[in-house]
């Protein structure tokens, strides 16, 4: 428990570090590589929740394909500077301000929430959580989302291809 | 185990985090960044519910929002490599004329 507890408060002072890092830092290959630690951290506690395959999963689609991606567009354009500064000048501390009240009002909620959540339990469901267990309800509950969602890859696929085409005339 | 109000307060700041992003960034490249911060947090919720509920549906549910989420990479960074090539910028700021 107090291990646990210990790994918990280590991780998420890394994960809450990394994403002020991602917020903070003038270069935007900086901020994509803290949005990896970022993304690593999380897939640490996807394996405390029992999540395996959620864990692997999150490091190959987020903190692999997609955190790629992005360092490619990054470097593709050299768009990694930020600009000259002429942001408005109301908008960060407005921004902060409005920041902070949502934080407070989901600290609000939660703080009220204590009753209604579940109480802790160790043991779980046998299987729960396994690459086995997911795709059985992946193909069998889920299965209309499932191929609904091959429909939205194959229109991102054909919207990106059609988006960056050279136009020819 | 860990009670479950420590991973969503974890997410709660999270995605706290993101928002505060997409206001105070001007680089679109970073608001993506930040949308996705705020997704995974989402996730990180879904999955310690999940956990306490000792029910499959929050998992799979993880992954269909990880499908989401690479169809809007995909298709938002093909709309900033097009907004580059005609305004030469991705500043935010400077993407304001709705014209081509």
């Amino acid at each position: 428990m107090t291990l646990q507890l210990l790994l918990f408060i280590v991780l998420a002072l890394v994960a809450i570090a990394s994403a002020l890092g991602m917020l903070i830092s003038r270069n935007a290959i900086y901020s994509a590589l803290f949005l990896v630690l970022n993304f690593a951290t999380v897939a640490v506690f996807f394996l405390l929740l029992n999540a395996p395959f959620i864990a692997v999963a999150q490091v190959s689609v987020y903190t692999g394909a997609i955190m790629v991606l992005f360092l490619f567009v990054i470097m593709l354009l050299g768009a990694e500077r930020a600009g000259p500064i002429q942001t408005i000048q109301w908008q960060r501390p407005l921004a902060i301000i409005l920041a902070v009240i949502l934080l407070l009002e989901g600290g609000y909620i939660l703080l009220g929430q204590r009753g209604v959540v579940p109480m802790v339990t160790a043991q779980l469901p046998e299987g729960f959580g396994s690459p086995a267990q997911v795709g059985t309800d992946l193909f069998s509950k889920y299965i209309l989302p499932f191929e609904i969602t091959s429909v939205l890859l194959l229109v991102a696929m054909i919207g990106a291809i059609v988006l960056t085409k050279s136009e020819k005339k | 185990m860990l009670p479950v109000y420590y991973y969503l307060g974890l997410a709660i700041i999270l995605f706290t985090l993101g928002a505060l992003g997409v206001l105070i960034r001007r680089n679109a490249i970073v608001v993506f960044m930040s949308i996705e911060l705020m997704l995974n947090a989402a996730n990180l919720a879904f999955v310690a519910y999940a956990r306490y509920w000792q029910s499959m549906d929050g998992q799979i549910f993880v992954f269909f929002i990880m499908t989401v989420a690479a169809a809007e990479v995909a298709i938002g960074l093909a709309l900033i490599v097009t907004i580059f090539r005609t305004k030469a910028s991705i500043d935010v700021d400077q993407i304001s004329t709705l014209k081509g």
